[in-house]
């Protein structure tokens, strides 16, 4: 495909991150040299921390980052070849709350520069071939619609076409409210996709980030053949704060991160962003793929 | 005939009613027999145009009727036995999410229904209807023996959600859900599903994914309740953002058989299933019986792949020609008018076809007019 290149500079060019369009609110990070680390509060060197794959030098916090960061941190230099790039949402059901879901999208896609909440392709991972799907918290806070769905379905048939390995890196705050029944049934066709590549015997990756919760967990992220958690990620299937309302009481430190899942045997291993890489390949090498 | 529980819209039929159990009560002469017979003519008709034009609110509020039956009452209504079977043999029992096997007419099923409490003692032990990760786990398991011994399986949904809980995330909710729904498109057995009240969102799909998905007249199925909805969208949940949310999220048996998420409506009795629960029970008998024989015509083996493909095919959205992008600058932070200008149009130029894009199953590839 002509394009394909072209995408590699772009997703390389582009360098965008996470904290680059979040504004306001107190996660927000302050453009300019220097910003404060979250966790830790130390102002660190931004160059700095992007040189260390988005994580605070300090602390190890790990930063969100864009689907296009991901795949550049992720997969061998010039290997990603974007597909299904033709899929764009419809408004079905001519959604308006606030604001019209069909001006919510121009606007997400005019500040983003990005069609849709998810990136998939073809790449190769330490020289691995393989099928890569990273969902983009920074559009519509990664939710998933019919666009979604879609594509996270056809890289699964793919990966069952061509025999390759699929790797999922989620992090979404749900289904897509704003297509309603139509998201919710996203989660059952990607599921039931996953049996089949289940049954042809494909190996599955799920790579779960800050923040995976709702009908992203309660599908295709929580079904990887080996699943793979950044620290501290938030991963649940409720948020915190509705389980706070619906509990009455204050939740436990720690509660929904990684490590929380780890000790609690859903999540098979807490991956350092730095090592995600290798360990995605050490796994793809012993499942023989 | 008066509910203890009135709904807001049925606040002028509540009078009528009082009106008619005031004549009852002094019946006997001729005369008021005439008036008794004219107020229940005049009741009977308010009733039946109420509820023909019930707006998606007022829906969910009768979808959440206290006196609407329930998985229970509808077993006890329909099956000629009913053996539970409990536990899902890793944590407990949970009351939420009953299981076991049945008879329905002359064939062997199993049923797998959310239940929400009868009383409010049972309510609390069932948590609303909210099940744990040990209900779907249960549900599983269960749906695994009828597949082994060659039953259809009758799914009944009436759930505002999985119960967002401590307990329940440390147990895996989300895993459970998603376990269920992958085991469920791959079940060689039939597989039908009924939302008989609330459909709330992944609660509800997760036993839910089936060879035929049914509603009644008015269940609600959405992927988020409209107060959840009104709450983020539009910054709080009151009455006029409840019900704003309720029209958005197309929630209706109706809108949802639109869509294509359910493959039919089941219509209730005059006023809802909470005012004929027997009527209902036969009604949706028929529809479980009659969906079932058409389902017995197909190996087992071969079911899974045309569950698949119902689902496969939900969603919608537009295949635009794969544009030469000239993107590079639109990926760049700075927030200039992108080459998604094309795409920026596509979305309005399908709203301007309206009827194409509004059907849900077209794979439309569309010519993007904007795009070419």
């Amino acid at each position: 495909m002509a394009t394909s290149k072209e995408q590699v500079q772009t997703t390389q060019a582009a360098g965008r991150t996470w904290m680059d369009v979040k504004s306001g609110g107190s996660n927000a990070i302050p453009e300019g040299l220097w910003l404060r680390c979250p966790q830790c509060g130390q102002m660190i060197y931004r160059k700095q921390m992007e040189a260390n794959l988005h994580v605070c030098p300090e602390c190890e916090h790990h930063f969100r980052i864009s689907a296009s960061e991901r795949v550049r941190q992720l997969t061998d230099p010039e290997s990603f070849e974007p597909m299904f790039t033709e899929l764009r949402c419809a408004d079905p059901l001519s959604f308006v709350d606030r604001k019209p879901y069909a001006a919510r999208l121009v606007d997400e896609q005019r500040r983003t520069g990005e069609h849709e909440a998810i990136k998939a392709g073809r790449a190769f991972i330490k020289g691995r071939a393989a099928m890569l799907c990273c969902m983009d918290l920074t559009f519509m806070m990664g939710s998933m619609g019919s666009v979604v769905g879609e594509t996270i379905t056809r890289s699964i048939e793919a990966a069952i076409d061509q025999n390759l390995p699929l790797i999922i890196v989620s992090c979404s705050g749900g289904a897509r409210m704003q297509e309603s029944g139509l998201s919710l049934m996203q989660m059952a066709k990607t599921s039931a996709a996953l049996a089949r590549l289940d049954d042809a015997g494909g190996l599955f990756i799920s790579v779960l980030t800050d923040p995976t919760t709702g009908g992203v967990t309660a599908s295709f992220a929580m079904l990887g053949d080996v699943i793979l958690a950044e620290p501290k990620a938030l991963i649940g299937f409720a948020g915190p704060r509705v389980i706070k309302q619906t509990i009455r009481q204050d939740l436990p430190e720690g509660f929904q991160r990684s490590e929380f899942l780890q000790d609690a045997g859903l999540v098979d291993r807490v991956v350092h962003r730095r090592d995600m890489r290798s360990e995605v390949s050490r796994v793809i090498d012993y499942a023989g793929k | 005939m008066a509910l203890p529980h009135v709904l807001e819209c049925e606040k002028p039929l509540h009078e009528l009613e009082r009106k008619i159990q005031a004549l009852e009560s002094l019946t006997s002469n001729d005369a008021d027999q005439s008036a008794l017979d004219a107020a229940r003519a005049e009741y009977a008709e308010a009733l039946a145009h109420l509820y023909a034009n019930l707006s998606p609110w007022d829906i969910v509020r009768v979808a959440r009727h206290p006196k609407r039956p329930q998985t229970r009452d509808y077993i006890r209504l329909i099956c000629k036995d009913f053996c539970e079977l409990h536990g899902d043999r890793r944590f407990g029992d949970d009351p939420a999410l009953i299981t076991g096997f049945a008879r329905i007419g002359s064939m062997r099923v199993m049923i797998v229904g959310h239940h929400k409490g009868a009383d409010t003692n049972d309510k609390i032990a069932c948590h609303f209807g909210c099940a744990h990760p040990e209900g779907y786990r249960k549900a599983l398991a269960k749906m695994r023996l009828a597949e082994k011994f060659g039953l259809p399986i009758v799914t009944l949904v009436d759930t505002p959600g999985a119960f967002p809980g401590l307990g329940a995330e440390q147990r895996g909710q989300a895993e459970a859900i998603a376990v269920n729904m992958l085991e469920m498109s791959r079940m060689k057995t039939p597989i039908v599903s009924i939302v008989i009240g609330e459909g709330g969102s992944g609660g509800a799909l997760g036993i839910a994914v089936a060879d035929r998905v049914a509603m009644l007249e008015y269940a609600y199925y959405s992927v988020i309740s409209p107060e959840g909805c009104a709450a983020i969208l539009w910054k709080e949940a009151n009455s006029e953002t409840n019900s704003a949310a309720a029209k958005a999220l197309k929630l209706t048996a109706k809108d949802n058989l639109e869509l294509g998420i359910v493959d039919d409506v089941i219509t209730e009795p005059v006023g809802g299933a909470h005012r004929d629960p027997a009527a209902m029970g036969r009604t949706l008998e028929q529809w479980i019986t009659d969906r079932l024989r058409e389902l017995n015509r197909f190996k087992p083996a071969n079911l899974p792949a045309r569950r698949y493909e119902r689902f496969r095919k939900l969603g919608s959205y537009l295949e635009v020609e794969p544009t030469p992008e000239p993107s590079e600058d639109a990926a760049a932070p700075s927030p200039a008018p992108p080459a998604p200008e094309t795409d920026a149009t596509t979305p309005r130029a399908a709203q301007g076809n309206g009827a194409a894009a509004r059907k849900p199953r077209t794979r439309s590839s569309e010519p993007a007019p904007a795009g070419n």
